[in-house]
């Protein structure tokens, strides 16, 4: 096994992929020098699926190495190894140079490994030093000393840098700090062995650079950290050393300085990956969505879109580029028909739907991506096919029963276009990874043959070889003719993406700008400080 | 294990998360089966309540076997055996008539349940709803004396079935305007319906008897409205066609659930109400639906009963009934389907019947204990019904000891 690997490491084309190979060498003084964390040949099925097979990982101290791989390339799994969730069915993991057995996520914290995982696990109605000491309590007499709590917490945010306030309730904050409160909650079990499961996926772009920030503090101070991602440019800009997975195999080990997105896409997907999308000129035709001085308000009452206009023309995509939470959620839903606008119009094709039902306008030719696809845009308990029917399951059935004989012919058909793979049409969705989930979304959105495509976050969460394929697909459209909003908070896809790009701010489109234009050029206008461009019509 | 790499463009994501349903392994696939409505672990359930139920009669100095032989016998479902034969076939078929008779609103308001369940609502009406469909039916049965009656009979079960689903689909309509939870709302209306029969029954009620003006009841359906009794005496309280109306009832809620697009909007909603909007469904309209077709069910249900045999209703029918409590227990029991449904009924019925003091041998088990042991093994079905988690995993377990004869440590699904 262990030559096996070997080869494999050193026959990748990364110029450093020996970097893992030196640390057994230098483990001897179990000080300093040993690395902080180190996986030997992990291999772990589950059933006759090999989701790690033979996974070398090495963690040096003081690190950030980030853990990259396409989805379901066997990332998770390995650290959920490494915390005790799971037990491998081979390989051997050290922990400061000490073969270790990690049963339970219990031991992991006890032997100074901390998790932070996507979805956090804090108590929302509780405050911040409450969830932090959660577990491990000061106490004075029987009850939770809360000034102690507190104090603890605050003298590791300051030591830290983490900048949280303790007796915060954990609902009202944000999420980037949410995620601040549960890495303070490893760095108070005493954690030195930090990993972070795709620790931006939840992130803006402005709390993800906070969250850079505090990494590189810990890990000037000592701590090792796990980075999990897959996103080719954060990874090399936060972390020292990446390990690439694929399909459940160490594919190397390179230092970022050298490294670049190309050959990490190359590292991942086994292929070489158009990171650029090719497009020829857009050629619009009539306008087929008109959106008219729209004021739409969020769960709170709060006027969130503020007089918002834009026009999507066919065969052209307009992006609209902001800071989350600028109205972007609120637009889309009241375009969607599933928020009602309190004033302005929405036209599709000139028929005015404002304030309709989500039903008409998806029959007047709306397609929509939705941005969140396990929340909205898929009912993960049904099966594929019965998914794919979402939209149009009226349409296709007689004496209001549904005609399954149909609705497989088509799911058998969108599945194959779409190159959904994973399932037949009877599997639940819940059993596809995310990029395959989100074909089946897209699959079934384009498959009603829209005039209109709202296609919100489409990439979020994807992989290379996902993202590229969604791209050339919201290409391809374009060149059908179709009109395309596209909502995206990665400027890289709005600049890869777009014809036009329309900035919001504040719920008003502040400028409207070529996808020629600079990411500083867009960053100044989300912020709300550019100067003043051409207004959208 | 090649040196090579891996070819350029392999099967995608293999989809590496842990899923259930992915692998082909006997255990996954069982495990799958099992998610979606599988035998096994109702029948473990049933078996391990009766196992218990067993060692309650143990310990009240019992022999357990020839207890369950008694109530098995009580059931008349022995009259399926060809060996039961002369006076105890006879016995045997009574005994099953009287069986079938108490499934037939189980089957039904179990229905009521289990429709909300796929929506994801629970109904705790169904008792409430029973109620409305009894009174409307007995109001319906013992009025309008000269129509035919076979129109009788229709006018009375359709209008009992409207009835019990208005009633319900208040709790649908409440918690599509307001976001009133249907369990709080069902509850307060099974009150509501008790005391509003209590008070049309009771002494100087509206609709309490002309002719037994001391007794707190409702006047007896005329003759022409009973339905039919196609096994054994109808003067004996022989099987009424109720038991047909129940097994339709069957059918038409599975072909609606499965087939039909109120049924795909109820599963969708229950599953995802966000993603059912989204899809341009209207969730609140799906909640009156779906409230209201349990509603359609638990109607029936009261409709056959004073139809069928009752003929009349007291104020303290009204008071004692349990059945659409029942319901809730026949529903987790049969996992929400129609099949499932109306064998847990079957079981229950037959358990209600089997233990009821008239028929259960008193020299094998006390009957006035043995009603007792009913409520112990329902209590204990909804129990492990709830934790059937467990009883999964303790399947799984054992599977995966058999197919792998060095099992790992049993694996927490990742992410």
């Amino acid at each position: 096994m262990a030559d096996d690997h070997q080869h494999r490491e050193s026959g990748a084309p990364a110029p450093d992929s020996q970097g893992g190979r030196a640390a057994p060498g230098a483990q001897a003084p179990a000080a300093a020098g040993s690395p902080a964390l180190e996986l030997r040949g992990i291999t772990k099925a589950f059933g006759a699926l090999k989701a790690n097979d033979g996974v070398d990982f090495t963690l040096r101290r003081g690190e950030i190495h980030a853990l990259l791989g396409e989805n379901g390339a066997g990332k998770s799994t390995l650290m959920n190894v490494v915390y005790g969730m799971l037990t491998p069915d081979a390989g051997e993991i050290r922990v400061g140079g000490e073969v270790v057995r990690v049963g339970s996520p219990r031991r992991a914290m006890d032997l100074g490994i901390g998790m932070v995982f996507q979805h956090f696990m804090l108590i929302p109605v509780m405050t911040v030093a409450e969830n932090v000491v959660l577990g491990s309590e000061p106490r004075r007499g029987g009850l939770l000393d809360q000034r102690g709590a507190e104090q603890r917490v605050q003298e590791l945010s300051d030591r830290f840098g983490l900048a949280v306030d303790p007796s915060a309730v954990v609902e009202d904050i944000t999420v980037g700090q949410q995620q601040r409160v549960e890495i303070l909650r490893a760095l108070d079990r005493g954690a030195e062995v930090l990993v972070l499961d795709e620790p931006t996926a939840v992130l803006t772009a402005q709390e993800t650079a906070e969250l850079v920030g505090v990494l590189r503090r810990l890990r000037d101070q000592g701590t090792s950290i796990v980075f999990i991602s897959h996103k080719l440019r954060e990874v090399l800009d936060v972390a020292d050393r990446v390990t690439v997975l694929r399909r459940g195999r160490t594919v190397g080990t390179v230092e970022t300085a050298g490294a670049d997105e190309a050959s990490l896409a190359r590292l991942m997907v086994g292929r070489e990956v158009l990171l650029r999308v090719d497009k020829q000129p857009s050629e619009p035709r009539e306008p087929l969505l008109e959106v008219e001085d729209l004021h739409v308000t969020d769960d709170r009452g709060l006027h969130a879109v503020r007089g918002l206009s834009l026009t999507v023309r066919g065969g052209e995509i307009v992006a609209v580029a902001g800071v989350d939470g600028n109205g972007q959620s609120e637009l889309i839903d009241a375009v969607a028909g599933l928020r009602a606008p309190t004033s302005g119009t929405v036209r599709v094709a000139g028929r005015e739907l404002t304030g309709a039902d989500a039903r008409t306008v998806r029959s007047a030719g709306v397609g929509h991506i939705a941005e969140d696809r396990q929340r909205r845009g898929l009912v993960l308990d049904f099966s594929l096919a019965e998914n794919l029917a979402l939209r149009d399951y009226r349409e296709s059935a007689r004496f209001g029963l549904l005609r399954p004989g149909r609705m497989l012919a088509r799911a058998k058909r969108l599945l194959q276009e779409f190159d959904v793979r994973g399932g037949d049409p009877g599997t639940p969705a819940r059993s596809l990874s995310g990029g395959n989930q989100q074909k089946l979304v897209i699959a079934r959105e384009i498959g009603g043959n829209p005039e209109v495509l709202i296609a919100a976050q489409p990439t979020r969460g994807l992989d290379v070889g996902a993202i590229e394929f969604v791209h050339r697909r919201l290409v391809a459209e374009r060149d059908a003719g179709r009109a395309i909003l596209l909502v995206s908070l990665e400027l890289e896809e709005v600049r890869a993406l777009a014809d036009r790009i329309l900035v919001v701010f504040e719920g008003r489109v502040v400028g409207e700008l070529p996808p020629s234009a600079s990411e500083e050029e867009i960053g100044l206008l989300m912020t709300g400080s550019g100067p003043g461009t051409v207004q959208a019509a | 294990m090649s040196v090579t790499a891996p070819p350029p463009e392999g099967p995608e994501d293999a989809g590496l998360d842990p899923a259930p349903g992915r692998g082909s392994t006997v255990a996954t696939r069982l495990t799958t089966h099992v998610g979606v409505g599988g035998v096994v672990t109702p029948l473990l359930t049933t078996l391990l309540a009766f196992v218990v139920g067993g060692l309650v009669v143990l310990v009240t100095g019992h022999d357990p076997l020839s207890t369950y032989k008694a109530i098995f016998d009580g059931t008349g479902l022995n009259w399926l055996f060809p060996w039961t034969s002369g006076a105890d076939r006879d016995t045997a078929a009574i005994n099953l008539q009287q069986t079938l008779i108490l499934t037939t609103p189980l089957i039904l308001v179990g229905l009521a349940v289990a429709y909300a369940f796929r929506a994801g609502l629970f109904n705790i009406g169904g008792q409430g709803q029973y109620t409305v469909g009894a009174i409307i039916a007995v109001w319906v049965g013992s009025s309008f004396a000269g129509m035919p009656g076979a129109l009788h009979i229709v006018l009375a079960v359709v209008l009992a079935a409207l009835g019990g689903a208005a009633w319900a689909a208040i709790a649908g309509g409440l918690r599509a305007t307001t976001g009133a939870n249907e369990v709080i709302t069902t509850i307060m209306l099974n009150y509501t319906a008790l005391w509003i029969g209590v008070f049309l029954f009771g002494l100087g009620g509206p609709l309490q008897s002309d002719v037994q003006r001391e007794v707190p009841v409702s006047n007896d359906i005329v003759q022409s409205a009973h339905l039919p009794v196609f096994w054994g005496d109808p003067e004996l309280q022989g099987l009424h066609i109720g038991i047909f109306v129940a097994l339709a009832a069957a059918v038409v809620f599975s072909v609606v659930l499965n087939r039909s697009t109120k049924g795909y909007e109820a599963r969708a909603v229950g599953f995802n109400p966000d993603a059912a909007r989204y899809g341009g469904i209207s969730v609140g309209w799906t909640y009156v639906l779906v409230m209201g077709a349990c509603g359609l069910f638990a109607g029936l249900a009261g409709a056959m009963d004073v139809l069928g045999w009752q003929f009349r209703v007291a104020t303290n029918d009204v008071q004692v009934s349990q059945i659409g409590f029942l319901g809730i227990a026949v529903a987790l029991l049969g996992r929400n389907t129609a099949i499932g449904t109306c064998l847990a009924a079957l079981l229950f019925g037959a358990l209600l019947q089997g233990t009821s003091v008239r028929n259960l041998d008193p020299s094998v088990f006390p009957p006035e204990l043995a009603g007792n042991l009913t409520t112990i093994i329902q209590g204990l079905v909804v129990l492990i019904v709830s934790a059937d988690v467990l009883v999964a995993w303790l399947v799984r377990v054992r599977l995966r000891r058999r197919a792998d004869p060095d099992p790992p440590a049993t694996s927490v699904a990742a992410t």
